[in-house]
């Protein structure tokens, strides 16, 4: 009797703290979620033909869950499909020009996407910091630019992509710089304001009190401002890396480009292979989650180089 | 001299060099001089706007009051002007870069059309959208807030959802709803449905725990509280999330257009017209979604600004 008393205590226990974190509830809430997704699928698809002979309610769950070419595509199906042109297929190709990496293989396109989002991020974070360094640095400059700078995102810049795939190519340059001025037109606006209000952020003190050292002003932007800002350096990665990736994608889209996670959405709409354009989506989302925590590890690691507490401490 | 004086008189050395260039440009026989001249305004305006803000913004006279939307305005203007000499100075083909005044004609020749796709685009899907996606994110957190589990089970999934690229659902949201604007709404719900949930329960957790406790004092119940208290101390958050939405908002509506639409909608003007290579449309196009784009925002700014008047932010530009 005891001992029942103290399992059932235990496991109470142990819900108790499993349920106080977040990982319990966000296991929970995507239970529910794959739940919901699952029981969509057959009010989604009922109207496919291939549904209209099948009888008895199991029997059309189980059609709804495996048709070609569903409105919905069940959760299994999507993971089967990137199983089949990811693991499945092979990553290289022999060709008469020698061996190039396989365009049936769905990781050759996440590639091709991932290049020119690197390629635009980095272009766009070194001329997110530069602006950010004239505009700290120069008062009219604060004045005449910043408000344009904001107007400019207010925009949608991502109407422009085709403009610049286009004005591009017909001056002979196609392929990854296109996208990635994209990119780079994208993140280049979070790291800007991001980085001002970083190098901005030193107090009166601590400004005086370099000063007081007879510090120049390269010393006071070394020692005092590139480090206040490391805070908000990160926080504007994060956001500038993941539009970077849209912006790619985006990029992809007006030319119907033969490669890329764009072209995969786009020819999956085309030709009606719903299955092909989720399992292109989840890619992207992977990309984009891996990209992010790349981004939160480095800025763990700088903070530990800079001897920053870990969170929850306030000075 | 006073500032003043020579502010007045580099301003109008500045838009006479400018007038100068501009004539000479369109004339055709003196271009390359044109150019020169349009240089020399360009530096005359920028003296003009570094000495302009050396200036305090309280002192009297005209040129402390109207210091940053002169300066604004000044450097945008000047910026559109080097746009057009350049590229009619240098013969820049209108395939790769159309002058504003080409943009300009296009617009008011094609007016009907346009007016049609903005109709299409931001009345019928990009503002019900962004209505209907804030609401929705706003009523969650709501929700959320009541129920601190499923705060702590929706918030890392929302935080994430929030950095993926969303707009890779227009394909298959175009297939759910059809090409019309049903589906480009849907788009902008999605899209604006993450940042305003983020944001609003960020924003509801803003109230002090002092400033709680003497609601608590007074028996107030969650309601009362939340009307009180904790609504209005979010109101900086959740106007944030709205001026994120209302750029989120153009991008959803115009981009889905890409996949499919019933023939009208700036964002299937851009696309059809980029492959005919009619940039001065195109550009056309991009001209009123920009005006679109900062109009929205700048309402949303004039609303954040009334009903958030009692912000630090806020005071200290009124003083």
């Amino acid at each position: 009797m005891t001992t029942n008393a103290n399992a059932s205590r235990r496991t109470s226990h142990i819900r108790t703290r499993l349920m106080a974190g977040s990982l319990g509830p966000v296991t929970v809430v995507s239970f529910v979620l794959l739940i919901i997704w699952y029981s969509a699928c057959l009010p989604m698809n009922s109207g496919l033909p291939n549904l209209e002979n099948v009888t008895g309610l199991a029997d059309r769950y189980l059609a709804a869950w495996n048709l070609e070419r569903p409105v919905l595509p069940a959760p299994h199906q999507i993971i089967e499909d990137i199983y089949r042109t990811t693991i499945a297929t092979p990553l290289l190709r022999e060709t008469a020009d020698g061996t190039v990496l396989n365009a049936r293989n769905l990781l050759y396109h996440a590639w091709i996407t991932l290049t020119a989002t690197l390629v635009g991020f980095a272009i766009g974070v070194s001329l997110g910091i530069a602006l950010a360094i004239a505009i700290v640095n120069i008062a009219s400059l604060r004045l005449s630019l910043m408000p344009w700078i904001v107007a400019s995102q207010t925009i949608p810049i991502l109407a422009i992509a085709p403009i610049i795939i286009v004005a591009l190519g017909s001056i002979g340059i196609t392929g990854l710089l296109p996208k990635s001025i994209i990119s780079a037109y994208l993140s280049f606006f979070p790291v800007t304001i991001g980085m001002v209000k970083g190098f901005n952020s030193p107090d009166l003190l601590q400004l005086n009190l370099m000063q007081t050292y007879s510090a120049s002003r390269t010393v006071t932007f070394t020692k005092l401002r590139w480090p206040a800002a490391t805070q908000m350096l990160f926080a504007s990665l994060k956001v500038s890396i993941s539009i970077s990736l849209v912006g790619a994608i985006v990029g992809e889209l007006p030319t119907g480009a033969q490669a890329g996670i764009g072209s995969r959405l786009l020819s999956g709409s085309y030709y009606g292979q719903t299955v092909q354009i989720w399992s292109a989506l989840v890619l992207a989302a992977a990309l984009a989650a891996i990209l992010v925590a790349i981004i939160g590890a480095a800025e763990r690691a700088t903070q530990r180089a800079m001897g920053v507490k870990p969170e929850g401490y306030a000075p | 001299m006073s500032k003043s004086t020579l502010l007045t008189c580099l301003l109008g050395a500045g838009i006479a060099l400018a007038l100068l260039a501009t004539v000479m440009v369109h004339g055709g026989d003196f271009a390359g001089a044109g150019v020169v001249i349009a240089i020399a305004a360009w530096l005359v305006l920028w003296l003009a706007c570094s000495i302009w803000s050396g200036v305090p913004q309280n002192a009297g006279g005209w040129f402390g009051r109207i210091r940053d939307v002169g300066i604004m305005l000044t450097f945008g203007i000047t910026l559109i002007f080097l746009w057009e000499i350049l590229c009619i100075g240098f013969g820049v083909p209108a395939v790769l870069l159309p002058a504003p005044s080409l943009i300009g004609a296009r617009v008011a020749s094609s007016y009907p059309l346009i007016a049609g796709d903005f109709v299409q685009t931001v009345i019928r899907a990009a503002i019900p959208g962004w209505a209907i996606g804030s609401l929705a994110g706003f009523l969650t957190a709501l929700l959320c807030d009541r129920c601190d589990f499923l705060r702590r089970g929706l918030l890392p999934i929302g935080n994430l959802v929030s950095a993926l690229p969303m707009i890779g659902l227009a394909p298959i949201l175009v297939m759910w709803f059809g090409f019309d604007w049903q589906s480009k709404a849907a788009m902008v719900v999605v899209m604006t449905f993450f940042p305003m949930l983020v944001n609003t329960i960020a924003g509801l957790g803003e109230a002090g725990a002092i400033e709680r406790d003497l609601m608590r004092s007074y028996g107030a119940s969650w309601s009362e509280t939340l009307l009180a208290l904790r609504l209005p101390a979010a109101m900086p958050m959740i106007f944030n999330a709205l001026k994120i939405n209302s750029t989120l908002a153009l991008i959803g509506a115009i981009v889905a257009e890409f996949f499919g639409t019933p023939l009208v909608g700036l964002g299937f003007r851009i696309s059809t017209e980029v492959g005919r290579m009619a940039l001065d449309t195109v550009w056309a196009c991009i001209a009123v979604a920009a005006v679109t784009g900062s109009a929205f925002y700048g309402v949303l700014v004039l609303a954040e600004r009334r009903v958030t008047f009692w912000h630090p932010s806020i005071r200290q530009r009124t003083q």
